[in-house]
This record gives C-alpha cells, sequence and structure tokens, in this order.
C-alpha cells in the first residue's frame, strides 16, 4: 500500500503537474475573489475564510479528478487491481497520496491567503493548519472515491465537479464557519468543528467501503 | 412486473385521476381558509405532498442502489433511475410552490429557510445523478458510478441537514391542524403518492423497453453479420 503512495509522490515530484496547476489556480482564484470584491471587503475574517475554502475546493477539484487519470493510461489501474491489494487498501493510499498533495500546496496558498486579503494575524492562527487539514481530509476521500468512477465514465471529466460539489455543502459550511470563527478570534472549537470531523469520518468511510464496488470489471 | 402490468396499467391512471379530482375539490370547496395566511396557504396541500413524494423517491434511489451494488440486479438499477428522475419532478414542484408561497407570504421569491436550503441542496445532488444518466450513456460503469451517487447523497442527508439548522438557525413549523385540513392533506397524500406511483410504473417500464429494444438490435446485428 504505501508502495503506491510512494510511486504517487515520486511521479508527481518528477512531473509537478498536478501541483504546479493546483499552485496556480489555488492563487487564481484568491485574486479574483480580491479583485471582485474589493481589498476592503475581503479584510473581513468571514469573507477571508470563504475566499481561502472556495479556492481550496475549486482548484481541488481539478487536481483530485487526475488521481485515477494517471492509471487509466496503458492499462494501470488493471495492473493495480491484479496486485495482491484489497480494493479499500487502493483507496486508502490513493486518499493518502492525494491529501499530501492537497497539503503541500495548502502550505503556501494560506499564508499567501492571509497576507493578500490583509486577515488579522494572531496566536490563534496556531489552529488553522489543523482545520485545513481536516476540510482536506474529508474532500480528498470524496474526490477519489468520485474520481476513480469518473475516469471510466463518457464526460466524467466534465461531470467530476457537478456530482463531487454538491456532496461537500456540509463539509465547505462547516469549514469556512470555523474558520471564520478561528479568524475573527472567536470560539471555534464548538459544533462546526463537531460537524466537520462527522463529514471526514462520513466521507473516508463513504469511500472506504465503497471503492471496490466502484473498479469491479 | 409482469403480474403487477395489469394492475398498474388500468387502475393507476384512473385512480390517480380520481384522487386528484379529488384532491382538488377538497382543496378549493371543502377547506376553510386559514385565518393568518389567507387563500395562499392553500398551496400547502400540494406543497407538502410533493415534498414526501420527493423525499420518497430519493430513499427508493437509496435502496435500489444498495441492492444493484451488491447484489447485481439488473433491475434494481432500472428502479433508482426511475425513481431518481420522478422524485427530481416532485423535488422541483416542491421547490417551485415553495417558492409561490414565500413569494405571497413573505414578499420574496427565496429565503434561506433551512429546508428551502436543503431541498435546493438535494435537488442539485439530484440533478447530477439524473444529468449523469442522460450524458454518461447506458453503461455497467455509469449504472455503478450513480449507484454509488445515490447512496452517497443519501447518507449526506443527516450532514446537511444538521450543518444548514446551524447555519440558518431554527424556524417555525406546522404545530397543529384542523381536522378539516388534516383531511384535505390526507387526501393530497394519497392522490399524489398514487400519481407517484404510476408515473414511476411508465418511466420504470419505457426503460425495461429501452433495454429490451437494445437487447434485440444486438441480436439482429448478430443475425444480419452472419
Amino acid at each position: 500500500m504505501w508502495a503506491i503512495v510512494w510511486k504517487d509522490i515520486r511521479l508527481e515530484l518528477r512531473t509537478k503537474e498536478r501541483l504546479a496547476s493546483f499552485f496556480v489556480l489555488a492563487i487564481l482564484i484568491v485574486l479574483a475573489w480580491v479583485f471582485a470584491l474589493g481589498p476592503e471587503r475581503v479584510r473581513n475574517p468571514q469573507v477571508g475564510a470563504a475566499v481561502l475554502w472556495v479556492g481550496l475546493l475549486f482548484a481541488g477539484m481539478l487536481s483530485l479528478r487526475r488521481t485515477f487519470l494517471i492509471e487509466q493510461e496503458r492499462g494501470c489501474l488493471s495492473g493495480l487491481l491484479l496486485c495482491p491489494l484489497e480494493p479499500s487498501d487502493i483507496f486508502v493510499a490513493k486518499l493518502i497520496g492525494n491529501i499530501v498533495f492537497l497539503s503541500l500546496v495548502e502550505v503556501i496558498v494560506v499564508p499567501l491567503t492571509i497576507v493578500f486579503c490583509g486577515l488579522p494575524v494572531s496566536w490563534s492562527l496556531l489552529g488553522l493548519p489543523l482545520l485545513i487539514l481536516l476540510g482536506i481530509i474529508g474532500f480528498s476521500a470524496l474526490g477519489t472515491l468520485f474520481a476513480a468512477l469518473a475516469v471510466r465514465t463518457r464526460a466524467g471529466e466534465v461531470l467530476f465537479p457537478l456530482v463531487v460539489l454538491p456532496l461537500l455543502v456540509p463539509l465547505l459550511l462547516s469549514a469556512v464557519q470555523a474558520t471564520g470563527a478561528l479568524l475573527s478570534g472567536g470560539d471555534w472549537t464548538g459544533m462546526w468543528l463537531r460537524v466537520l470531523v462527522a463529514c471526514d469520518v462520513v466521507f473516508v468511510v463513504a469511500g472506504w467501503l465503497l471503492f471496490g464496488q466502484t473498479v469491479k470489471e | 412486473m409482469k403480474k403487477l402490468a395489469p394492475f398498474a396499467e388500468t387502475v393507476l391512471p384512473w385512480l390517480s385521476c380520481v384522487a386528484m379530482l379529488a384532491a382538488l375539490g377538497m382543496i378549493f370547496v371543502y377547506v376553510p381558509t386559514e385565518r393568518n395566511l389567507g387563500v395562499v396557504q392553500r398551496i400547502f396541500y400540494y406543497h407538502l405532498p410533493a415534498a414526501w413524494n420527493a423525499f420518497a423517491g430519493f430513499v427508493i434511489v437509496a435502496g435500489a442502489s444498495v441492492s444493484f451494488l451488491w447484489k447485481g440486479e439488473r433491475r434494481a438499477d432500472l428502479l433508482a433511475r426511475a425513481a431518481a428522475e420522478v422524485g427530481m419532478v416532485f423535488c422541483t414542484l416542491f421547490i417551485v410552490t415553495g417558492s409561490v408561497w414565500a413569494k405571497a407570504s413573505w414578499g420574496v421569491w427565496w429565503t434561506w429557510d433551512p429546508r428551502l436550503t436543503m431541498t435546493l441542496v438535494l435537488w442539485v445532488v439530484y440533478a447530477a445523478y439524473v444529468l449523469l444518466r442522460q450524458v454518461g450513456g447506458d453503461t455497467e460503469h455509469v449504472a455503478r458510478y450513480a449507484a454509488v451517487l445515490g447512496l452517497v447523497g443519501v447518507v449526506n442527508i443527516p450532514l446537511i441537514y444538521i450543518s444548514i439548522r446551524l447555519w440558518r438557525g431554527i424556524h417555525p413549523r406546522v404545530e397543529s391542524m384542523a381536522p378539516s385540513m388534516a383531511w384535505t392533506l390526507l387526501v393530497c397524500s394519497g392522490a399524489f403518492v398514487v400519481l407517484f406511483a404510476w408515473l414511476l410504473w411508465i418511466r420504470l417500464r419505457s426503460l425495461h423497453l429501452t433495454a429490451e429494444l437494445g437487447a434485440l438490435r444486438r441480436q439482429a446485428w448478430q443475425v444480419w453479420e452472419r
């Protein structure tokens, strides 16, 4: 299982196509927000949280849907399925890979967003990595599951965001609300954090259970 | 399905026709006008049954998806597809009647009321489902994709519910109803259930016929090539 994770990471480090495109797109979305709303308005912590998460989700969407595209070429997916592994292990491996990629990029994008939006910097920002990581876990779980389905469907690439975004509504709501509370210095460990964790658990378990059904020949 | 056919094809259309007429009669003639909300409250008798039908449709989608994914029954897949489409129709009806009602009583076409918001989110999930079915084509992979989507969509409902409740606070609900209103609601719900069953039947049969036609066409090609 770790071999798959390591293979994906090495492949990505050599080509850097997913990392680079995700990074540039995430920054562009943040810029689009700032231009659309004006620099004064994005200073509001609630708006800043929205900018952060919408950027992450939309840019991440493009990155996640490529998860299985590299396996599609020359029948690599069949090769993976022939490995002495449970399909759920492949899911976990791909999920870990996606979490690592998204986190790597967010390590740079989040500070840049804070700077561009002029959000208040304080000690409470130390909790932000935890929130981002929790959001990325749930997002990647859904993304990995549906990316596996999308590669074998006509127009799957186009349909992927249409399918994933509505399902992400609870995650987006809870992540934005918790982040907004955190950025404005309020209590962010309340109900919203619990909803966010619940989303993570549900999405990861759903992916883990259903993935075997999706890759069946 | 064969056993049900005579019943569904002769009884359901007439029954839903009569039940709908009875429901309309009760809404416009029998039930008195509500004191606070006025005439527009009568839309309620279409609004709520439509919501129940929409949710029923989505529950059928989830159940049939489970049956398809783990037992591989082709019939279950067709049932899920038909139920999603019919459920979408009622979900749309629910949102439109809700919007009209909101305009009349609150003065706006849309408010981010928790239930309206939740229904809108569900509508988008199932719009993706129906779109996937239309665009993706009629293959085994699409059927699996749709089944996973139908299942995750239903598993997601509690999360959507909780997060939207938290987001918008709690709004008033129906507390008590006069007996005449309850009866009207009951008749309307009955009429909507029959209508739902009939529409589901029509769609299911057309899907079965399409599948049969596809099989026959393939056979014909084989014969022709020989």
